[in-house]
This record gives structure tokens, C-alpha cells and sequence, in this order.
């Protein structure tokens, strides 16, 4: 598979503090790449240096398979974390000015935003100022000049933020459609929510190292850990039920609610093999739900980051 | 990229310029500075007017020509009447003061017993001119006595100037030193402002761009120094376009006050530098109208080709080097209550190169200090324009210390200029600290 971006041995400190540390990744062509990690775990250090905005000390950073150079620049799109626009100015001045710096002509900037507007509804804001529009218009106009210039590679950190629900899934959508038509996209956030919704692949940093990285669902696959999720509805004592069953398997936890005659409970079994509890479950009760646990990407993250805090 | 930095450069400007409080400063300064060309020219003319009328009750034989009305005392003489109904009819009429001579003997009896009655504490301008008509007298009647007639005596009055010439033997004259460094120093001073307020604005408009966040999406596109850069270049422009508007409307306005109320801004310089008066100046007049004559040849004179040419290399130099530096202040910082650390450091050699032009130049414009200061980058674009009105080479600035100065002046920047892009490189991206200054030295070697 062809790589949009590839970063070897990339390392960075300011003064004493280690920034980034060794990392290595490979970000494939035409998806979405959830960039995770707790704030300050070096994430947009290693944005702003596929931007061009710092230098790595040590290491290499491969555009396409050409060392990054100043004329990617034009070939990116980017939504700092960190973003404003200039308060005083009219908005569609301002989306012409920022467009125009990433190297579109007038004529064809004014087209394009013409079309973004219309398409988020922000048509009747052109001359309208920052300091007029909420917090989340401000961002809308903010998204269309980070995708404006068609940019192969665009990075989002915490694209969210600052929208309300309604205004979240409409970019949400923008993005998994910038997808469609040919974009690779790179998405760092510490919200999981959305991760799970768009990452097909994710990077895990975690004190400036790389802790862990692949395909989310691979990744989901290596830390699934055979438990189930049990619903039994019986007329039998609960209680005596689950003191039965735990003598033959493990039940992590339970619940029981009488009025329901509803027992729940999570049993781990030792593989993944699920016929034998399953025949000794509907010989008591009638099973109502059993499933696997898929762990969520926010489990893998607490988890990852807990084990290597305490490994150390 | 020359285009990025142009479109930055142009938003910039704009920016700048259709800023509200901008329109208002540029439209409203020059009413301002006429206004108060016009008060104080008008107020100079009030003071210029305002005659004193002394009475004079003369009751002794001596002294009954010496007081001739002059520019500012006229007398009026009393008769008849005792001291204390001149006294009365002195100050009911609202006249500032009352002589009284009273009868004696002799001149000197006389003059050791003559009083001035006055309201208040008497102005010293008429006390001086009164005691100068009781001396001369005094002087004329001691030297009669010695034998002298009074044609010889006033052989003896006449004034005596003396005569100034350089070394090539042009003839030189008093003040000119200072009317020279005078002219010098308000190129200096012009810089020195537009330095204060334009690199302030620069600060400003850097500090904005970190406060607003927009800072990181700009960077993205363009490198910060091309930005640093844009900026300093659009606010200048705003400055000089501000500037020429200022200078065009402020001449047009002052010409239409000067012809509409036909004030005389000549009273205004009429204090200037020039020989003190001698007494009973009245024979110099003649004399002074040559003199002046003289003095605008003198400021004719001034190498003015010169003088622009370096007040344009002085200004564009030092005005980049300053403002880099405020750019990197605003990058620093987060907000502007915390510049004013840094601003006091950069303001100093200003001010320092104000004062010490304004001290040392005048008396020496060539003396150690004069020249040190005008070698030294941070003050030499001040302290440099206020020694060239006196020319280059021969009693004036030799050339050496031109080219010096401006040599100095372009490494100082190119090294300033990338000290301070490096600053503020670092600084944009940084928030929410309070830096110290040994943390900016940190950052130089990121």
C-alpha cells in the first residue's frame, strides 16, 4: 500500500524537554489516521513538523516518498487545535486572504468559497466580522479554509471542538466525504468517541514515544480478552445461579434484578470458544443476550497508557 | 513566495489603515497641531502686545529725558500732585506701576532715593529697563564730572559686536551650532517617534494575531519571518502614509489660519537663539536685519541633499531594527500588560540618544560623546542626523564616521533582525507563559 507520509526516527526537544522521542510511523494513502495521546504527549510537535512550522532534531519525514520540502506546504491542509481568525476582519475577506497564502489566485479562491459557503449554509456571513459570529460559525469558516485549497494531506486536531452535536456530525460528514473523494486524513484527538467512528488505522503516543500503531481493527483484534456480556432470564434464585456457574467458569461480575427475573453478568473464558458455556447456560435459563467484548478504543487507551505508566 | 509576503504585506496595511482609531488620529492630529501652533502663536502675539504704562512723578531737575517709551513701557507723566495721590490715581487707572523721583540736590541723591510702586512684585524685563535709564544717566553725570561732554560720552555708548569667522574665514555666527543641531535634531526626533508608535503598533498587531489564535493557521502557510517581516513593512506604510497626510493637511490648514487670522508665526521665533541685545539696543536693529539675512543663508546652507538622503537610510534602517525588536516582545508575551518589562530596554537608547544629542551635539558637535553616540547603532540614526546639518568633511562630520555609522548600523541589523525573527519564531506558538529574559536566551537556540 502506498503511503501518504512516512516518519522514521523522528525526534524533537525544546531545551531539556523531549518532545518527541524515536517515532516512527506510516500513515497510508486515502484514510483516516487517528493520531492519539494524552495532552502533551507530543501530537502536535509532530504536526506542526509535517507542516513545516518546526524542525525535527533527528530523523526523516517522507511527503509521498519525497523528503518533506517547503512545496508540500501547499499540498496540506491544516486545522490547528489552536485557531482563530482575525477579529476584526470581514469573513470572507479573511477566508480570500488565508486561501490566497496557501497559493490559490484570487479569482479561483472566490469560486471555491463561494461554493464551501453555500454548501454549510454561511453564504449570507461574507461581510459579516469574526467578532460578530458565535464560537462554532467561526469554526465552520475555519474548515472551509483549512480544506479550501484541496489539499492531499489534511491533518484535524480536535476538529470538534467548539461545535455543538448538530454542527459536530455536519463536519463530521465533510470529512468522511473528503475522504471519499481521494484525501488522506490525519486526525489527532484524545476524545474516543469519534475515533472509533472514523479511524480506520491509529498511533498511540504517549510521552513523546509511539506506544502503539496499526489498523484499528487489528489492534481491537490483539486486545480482545474473551469476555462476555451475559443476559439470562430465569425463574430460578440468581444468587444461586451465578455461585453454580462460577464454579465452572470465571464470572467477573454480575447483577441481578429480581422484579425483571434479569441476571446479568460477564463470564472470560479461557478461549474463544463459546459452546460449551453456551449448552450449560440454555440447559438453566433462557439466554437473552450473550456477546463478546470488543474493547473500545478508549479501553486501549487507558489500558496501554496505565500498563507502560506502570511498567516503568 | 515574494507574493505571500506582498499579500501580507497588503493585509497588513489595510488593515492598519481602515482601523477606526487610525482614520480618527489622522484626521484629527493636524487640527490639533495647527490648533496649537495657532494658540500659541496667538498668545505670543497677546504677550508681544501687552504694554506696561508706568507713571512718573518727576518732582526733581534730573532725569527729564531718559524715559522714552519703549516696546513694552510707555510712561506717562505726572505733575503737580503729592506721592500719595499718584499713588491713588496710579492705581485706579489700572496702570502697572508708579515712579517717583523725589526732589534732591544732587543726580545721585536723587537716584539713591527714587522709588517704583507697584501692585505685585515688579515684572524683572521692567525693573531691568528702568534701573539701565537710572545707570546711564548715573554713568553720563559721574563721567561729566571726570570731564567728558556728553558728545564723547556717547562716543563712548556706541555698541560693539564682535566679529565671528571659521578658519577659511567665512564669516561665522552666534547659535548657529544649535540652530544646525536644532534642525537635526527634529529629523532625529521624527524618527524616534515613528519608532515609538509604529514599532508599538507592530507589537500590538503581533500580540493580536497570538491572542486571537490565528497565529498557527497563518504559519502554516507562510514562513514567520516572512511574516515578522509583512508586518513591519505594511505598519510602516500605514505609518508613512499617516505621516505624509499629517505633514500635507498640517501645512494646508496652517497656511489657511495664517492667511484667514494673519497671525505673525514670526513672533513665535522671535525668541530664538539669537545675540543677546545690548543695552539701549535701538542703533542694532539696522545691524539685525543683515544678521538675519545671514542665518538664512545659513540654514539655506545645510546640506539638505545630504541630510535627506541619510535621514532616509537612518530611518529605514533603525525603524527595522526597533521594530523586529517589538515584534519579538509580542511574540514573548501573551498579552500587553506584560511588555512593559521588555519596552523600558528597547526605549532607553532612545531616549538616551535624544538627550545626549540634544546635550553634547549642541555644544560640540563634534566632541567625543557627539561621535561616540553617533557610532553606536541603537542611537547613531538620532544622534547622526543631529551633527550632519553641519555638512561632511572640513567642520563637519568626517566621512569616515558616516560610513562608519551606517556600516554599524546594517550589521547591527542584519544580526538584530534574525536575533528577533528567532524570538518570535519560538514565541507565536508559545502560550500562557510569562517569559523571562532567560528564557528568550533559551530560545535562541531552539
Amino acid at each position: 500500500m502506498d503511503h501518504i507520509l512516512v516518519a522514521k526516527n523522528v525526534s524533537k526537544s525544546y531545551g531539556n524537554h523531549k518532545a518527541l522521542s524515536n517515532i516512527s510511523l506510516e500513515i497510508p494513502e486515502n484514510c483516516i489516521y487517528g493520531l492519539l495521546g494524552p495532552n502533551g504527549a507530543g501530537k502536535t510537535s509532530f504536526i506542526r513538523i509535517i507542516n513545516q512550522i518546526t524542525h525535527q532534531d533527528t530523523g526523516e519525514v517522507f511527503f509521498n516518498g519525497t523528503p518533506l520540502a517547503p512545496e508540500h506546504i501547499a499540498l496540506i491542509g491544516y486545522l490547528p487545535e489552536e485557531r482563530g481568525l482575525y477579529k476584526s476582519m470581514k469573513v470572507g475577506e479573511q477566508a480570500l486572504y488565508l486561501a490566497q497564502l496557501k497559493g490559490l489566485s484570487k479569482s479561483e479562491a472566490k469560486k471555491r468559497l463561494k461554493y464551501w459557503f453555500d454548501r454549510l449554509d454561511i453564504g449570507d456571513w461574507w461581510n459579516k466580522k469574526i467578532q460578530e459570529l458565535s464560537k462554532g460559525m467561526a469554526q465552520k469558516v475555519q474548515f472551509i479554509v483549512t480544506v479550501l485549497h484541496e489539499p492531499k494531506l489534511l491533518i484535524f486536531d480536535e476538529p470538534f471542538s467548539g461545535f455543538d452535536p448538530i454542527n459536530a456530525n455536519i463536519i463530521k460528514d465533510e470529512i468522511i466525504e473528503l475522504k471519499k473523494k481521494g484525501a488522506s486524513i490525519i486526525f489527532s484527538t484524545h476524545r474516543m468517541e469519534s475515533v472509533e467512528e472514523l479511524c480506520e488505522y491509529i498511533a498511540l503516543i504517549h510521552k513523546s514515544e509511539k506506544i502503539l500503531d496499526g489498523k484499528l481493527s487489528d489492534i481491537k483484534k490483539a486486545y480482545k480478552n474473551n469476555i462476555f456480556n451475559v443476559g439470562l432470564q430465569t425463574q430460578q434464585d440468581g444468587e444461586a445461579l451465578i455461585r453454580t456457574l462460577g464454579e465452572k467458569f470465571n464470572i467477573v461480575s454480575s447483577h441481578i434484578d429480581p422484579n425483571e427475573k434479569q441476571l446479568d453478568f460477564k463470564v472470560q473464558l479461557p478461549s474463544a470458544h463459546t459452546s460449551e458455556i453456551l449448552a450449560e447456560l440454555s440447559k438453566v435459563a433462557n439466554v437473552n443476550r450473550f456477546e463478546e467484548t470488543i474493547p473500545s478504543a478508549s479501553d486501549i487507551f487507558i489500558q496501554t497508557v496505565n500498563s507502560k505508566d506502570n511498567g516503568k | 513566495m515574494g507574493s505571500k509576503l506582498g499579500l501580507i504585506i497588503k493585509r497588513e496595511y489595510l488593515a492598519k489603515v481602515r482601523n477606526r482609531s487610525f482614520i480618527v488620529m489622522t484626521i484629527l492630529s493636524p487640527l490639533l497641531i495647527v490648533g496649537m501652533i495657532v494658540l500659541i502663536a496667538y498668545l505670543a502675539k497677546i504677550n508681544d502686545d501687552e504694554v506696561r504704562v508706568v507713571t512718573v512723578l518727576n518732582e526733581s531737575s534730573y532725569f527729564d529725558e531718559g524715559f522714552i517709551s519703549s516696546r513694552n513701557i510707555s510712561y506717562v507723566y505726572l505733575d503737580q500732585i503729592s506721592v500719595e495721590q499718584a499713588k491713588d490715581s496710579t492705581a485706579s487707572m489700572g496702570y502697572y506701576g508708579l515712579l517717583h523721583i523725589p526732589k534732591g540736590n544732587s543726580i545721585e541723591n536723587v537716584a539713591r532715593q527714587a522709588r517704583l510702586y507697584t501692585k505685585d512684585n515688579p515684572n524683572t524685563s521692567v525693573t531691568q529697563q528702568l534701573e539701565g535709564i537710572f545707570q546711564k544717566q548715573l554713568r553720563q553725570d559721574r563721567l561729566g564730572k571726570l570731564g567728558v561732554s556728553s558728545d564723547q560720552f556717547s562716543e563712548v555708548e556706541k555698541p560693539f559686536g564682535l566679529n565671528l569667522s571659521t578658519f577659511e574665514g567665512e564669516k561665522s555666527l552666534k547659535g548657529i551650532n544649535e540652530i544646525k543641531a536644532f534642525i537635526g535634531g527634529g529629523f532625529g526626533y521624527a524618527i524616534m517617534m515613528f519608532i515609538i508608535i509604529y514599532g508599538g503598533f507592530v507589537m500590538r498587531s503581533v500580540i493580536e494575531e497570538k491572542t486571537s489564535r490565528i497565529i498557527e493557521v497563518i504559519i502554516s502557510s507562510v514562513k514567520p519571518f516572512q511574516l515578522m517581516l509583512g508586518k513591519i513593512i505594511g505598519t510602516s506604510l500605514a505609518g508613512i502614509t499617516q505621516f505624509t497626510i499629517w505633514i500635507i493637511s498640517a501645512s494646508i490648514l496652517l497656511m489657511l489660519a495664517v492667511l484667514l487670522l494673519g497671525l505673525d508665526l514670526g513672533a513665535m521665533t522671535g525668541d530664538a537663539p539669537l545675540p543677546s541685545e545690548t543695552m539701549g539696543g535701538m542703533s542694532q536693529f539696522a545691524s539685525m536685519d543683515s544678521e538675519m539675512m545671514m542665518y538664512a543663508k545659513e540654514v539655506f546652507d545645510i546640506p539638505w541633499g545630504l541630510l535627506i538622503v541619510s535621514f532616509f537610510i537612518y530611518f529605514v534602517l533603525g525603524y527595522l531594527i526597533y521594530s523586529s525588536i517589538y515584534a519579538a516582545i509580542g511574540a514573548a508575551v501573551d498579552n500587553e500588560t506584560d511588555t512593559q518589562q521588555f519596552i523600558f530596554p528597547i526605549i532607553m537608547p532612545l531616549m538616551l540618544g535624544i538627550y545626549v544629542g540634544f546635550f553634547s551635539v549642541f555644544s560640540n558637535p563634534n566632541g567625543p560623546i557627539a561621535v561616540a553616540f553617533s557610532l553606536f547603532p541603537l542611537t547613531s540614526p538620532i544622534v547622526m542626523l543631529m551633527r550632519l546639518p553641519g555638512g561632511i568633511g572640513q567642520g563637519g562630520v568626517p566621512l569616515w564616521q558616516l560610513l562608519l555609522s551606517i556600516s554599524l548600523l546594517i550589521v547591527t541589523f542584519l544580526g538584530i533582525v534574525s536575533l528577533a525573527a528567532k524570538i518570535y519564531r519560538v514565541g507565536i506558538l508559545m502560550y500562557g507563559k510569562k517569559p523571562t529574559y532567560k528564557e528568550l536566551i533559551k530560545w535562541l537556540r531552539y
